[in-house]
């Protein structure tokens, strides 16, 4: 139907793109994941597995993945905390102000991350708008300073930030859900709560699937938040990618850690995807 | 459903004396928009009554009351002496067979099916037999382990139905179950589902916009006009009594003939015939299978006769349909048996029995509520 030429022209540049800035970084990093540093701080391309060897023996590597990993699980499950029932809620019970509520929800994505974790650097510190509340109304006499400079102040933040990732996936599936169901669900005898466990949630799987993942993968990969709130408690993995990246100049063990990075998220999303699928029944 | 561990129901199609269901000057405002006025009926133990209406009638607002999804604004709905429409529809001995069917999609067949049965803690082997015995008697037992989706929407229907009767309700509410089915199917449907009905006895409501399907399958029709019931009656009753100009042309085709009745005759036109009505305007519903071609000899002095030129002829295979016009001008249908009528501009000679002009309330027809023609 369509010429040749007209193909070429429509099926290549997306391809290019993808080559240029995808397929080739990726495979870059790769061989640079086998590569080594020479004493003089110099590339040395020549083939061998001590970057691997290093993540595995080295407990700071592996400790900070776990503790990212640890931080990114809590944020999953407080922005599913946050984000299900406020889904839930949008889609079931929020009648004619729904779209205002959406709304609502997604305006905080158009505001800068940046701006975002600043704010609650503002709001967590010594000086900052909560602990002058607290000493106001005379619940301490000096600042919390576990509050900011730490896991805690991390997961806040993260939590904050990926709560409308978590909300759009589940609020898309709670939306595909026919209302007769729940009508069916009334009808042959069960009460709000029994229709809640056994067809509303079940049927909103694929979305909680989508929303922990979304949660799970962002926060895992994030160096910002813990770059401003963590402090050295507070440290993640991708903030040791960045130092290795730049004033470490040890970009082969970067590169080495960044792929070990990859193949869990995208073992994650494998993963997870096969389990939506098992899940959706459209 | 064999009702072995169940008091026997009545199967018989007389209405009991005590009405099972009985809806009471029941209203439903949303907003503005008056959807249902003063609905009040009474439907007896066992019995298929079917509520017709065009769309935009109520029919399907009343049903959802009857469930529970919808609160009516004003009136009362008592089932065996019970006040039923304060209840939430979880706690109502009526279960509903939808229009879309609304099975479970991420449950088996056999799931979707046992669902009232597992959410009222039945023992797991009661559930298992009679899950198997509802799906045998709609014939859907190689079924049992496929999912919704992996079944044609005629055998959705039949699992929307075995899952709401396995739960032996009082009242089986069905909206309009079979309109998603094609023509043959749906025929075939309309049968089953009365046999089914008369063999468990359990009280049917029914609402359609089909006519036909209505006649075929109810005890009793209650039609509906913007949200007033229209006239109530059995079938046979409807079409051959019909109480209003509505009536008579959503049920059937008809003429209605506005004659003047003065002295004991109704003249419309160049056609009179005698009537006992008082003096007055009146819309006269004649059929048109009422009308045929005249005979020798009149069989009675109630025979009206009259001459008409054929304007047009519709073969329908046992029958034809005519359009003529009497020597007054005035257009009526007719049907007759099928035959080759000869094709001249000659007037020909109809009759028709003046018993068969039905006098009707005059009420208008679509959906446009006209209250001022009502006494």
């Amino acid at each position: 139907m369509f010429s040749r030429a007209y193909r070429t022209a429509i099926t290549v540049p997306p391809l290019a793109w993808v080559a240029v800035f995808l397929l080739v970084p990726y495979l870059l990093m790769f061989c640079y994941s086998f590569w080594s540093v020479s004493e003089s701080q110099a590339i040395v391309h020549f083939w061998n597995l001590d970057n691997y060897h290093e993540l595995l023996t080295k407990p700071v590597y592996w400790e900070t993945l776990l503790r990212s990993m640890w931080i990114a699980a809590r944020v999953m499950f407080f922005s599913m905390l946050l984000g299900y029932p406020l889904a839930y809620f949008l889609s079931f019970h929020a009648g004619g102000r729904k779209d205002l509520y959406y709304q609502l929800v997604i305006i905080p994505l158009w505001v800068s991350y940046l701006v975002r974790a600043y704010a609650w650097k503002t709001i967590l510190g010594t000086d900052g708008v909560l602990n002058t509340l607290l000493q106001y109304v005379h619940l301490t006499k000096h600042p919390l300073d576990f509050l900011l400079y730490s896991p805690f102040a991390v997961v806040l933040t993260l939590t904050h930030i990926y709560t409308p990732f978590t909300f759009l996936p589940i609020y898309a599936s709670l939306e595909h859900i026919p209302r007769n169901l729940v009508e069916a669900s009334h009808d042959l005898g069960a009460t709000p709560a029994q229709t809640f466990w056994r067809v509303i949630f079940p049927l909103s799987i694929p979305g909680v699937l989508a929303g922990a993942t979304f949660a799970f993968v962002l926060s895992l990969g994030d160096f910002l938040a813990p770059l401003l709130l963590g402090g050295p408690s507070g440290i993640m993995i991708s903030n040791i990618v960045v130092s290795l990246f730049g004033a470490a100049y040890n970009w082969p063990l970067g590169a080495a850690i960044s792929l070990c990075m990859l193949a869990l998220v995208l073992g994650l999303i494998f993963f997870s995807e096969r389990l939506e699928k098992k899940w959706s029944f459209s | 459903m064999a009702t072995t561990s169940e008091p026997a129901v009545a199967t018989s199609r007389q209405p009991s004396s005590a009405p099972l269901l009985s809806i009471r000057s029941v209203a439903k405002h949303f907003g503005k928009n008056i959807v249902l006025r003063d609905i009040s009926l009474e439907i007896a133990e066992g019995e298929f009554l079917t509520i017709l209406g065009e769309s935009g009638s109520g029919k399907t607002t009343l049903l959802r009351i009857l469930a529970g999804f919808e609160q009516s604004t004003s009136g009362e709905v008592w089932m065996s002496g019970e006040r039923l429409d304060t209840e939430p529809p979880y706690r109502r001995r009526v279960n509903t067979v939808f229009q879309s069917y609304a099975l479970f999609p991420h449950m088996t067949v056999e799931q979707n099916v046992g669902y009232g049965l597992a959410i009222a803690r039945r023992p797991a082997a009661e559930i298992q037999s009679r899950v198997a015995e509802a799906l045998e008697k709609v014939k859907m037992s190689a079924y049992a382990k496929s999912k919704p989706s992996k079944i044609s929407g005629g055998q959705q229907q039949r699992i929307a139905l075995a899952r709401a009767l396995v739960n032996r309700p009082r009242l089986l509410l069905l909206d309009e179950p079979l309109s998603a089915l094609d023509a043959n199917l749906r025929r075939q449907m309309q049968v089953e589902l009365k046999a089914l009905q008369r063999e468990v006895g359990i009280t049917f409501i029914f609402v359609t916009h089909d006519q036909e399907e209505a006649m075929v399958m109810s005890d009793r029709i209650a039609l509906l006009r913007s949200g007033e019931l229209e006239q109530v009656a059995s079938p046979r009753e409807i079409y051959n009594r019909p109480a209003t100009s509505y009536t008579a042309q959503f049920i059937g085709h008809t003429n209605l003939l506005r004659a003047d009745v003065s002295h004991g005759t109704a003249k419309s036109g160049a056609l009179q015939w005698p009537t006992s009505l008082p003096d007055g305007a009146t819309l006269f519903s004649l059929r048109p299978e009422c009308i045929r071609p005249a005979t020798a000899v009149p069989t009675s002095n109630a025979t009206v006769r009259f001459r008409a030129k054929l304007r047009d002829q519709a073969f329908h295979g046992a029958t034809d349909l005519l359009r003529v016009e009497s020597d007054g001008g005035l257009i009526l249908t007719i049907r007759t048996a099928s035959r080759d009528l000869p094709n001249s501009q000659a007037p020909l000679e109809f009759e028709f029995d003046a018993a068969d002009a039905i006098p009707v309330r005059a009420t208008s027809l679509g959906s446009n509520p006209d209250f001022e023609d009502r006494p």
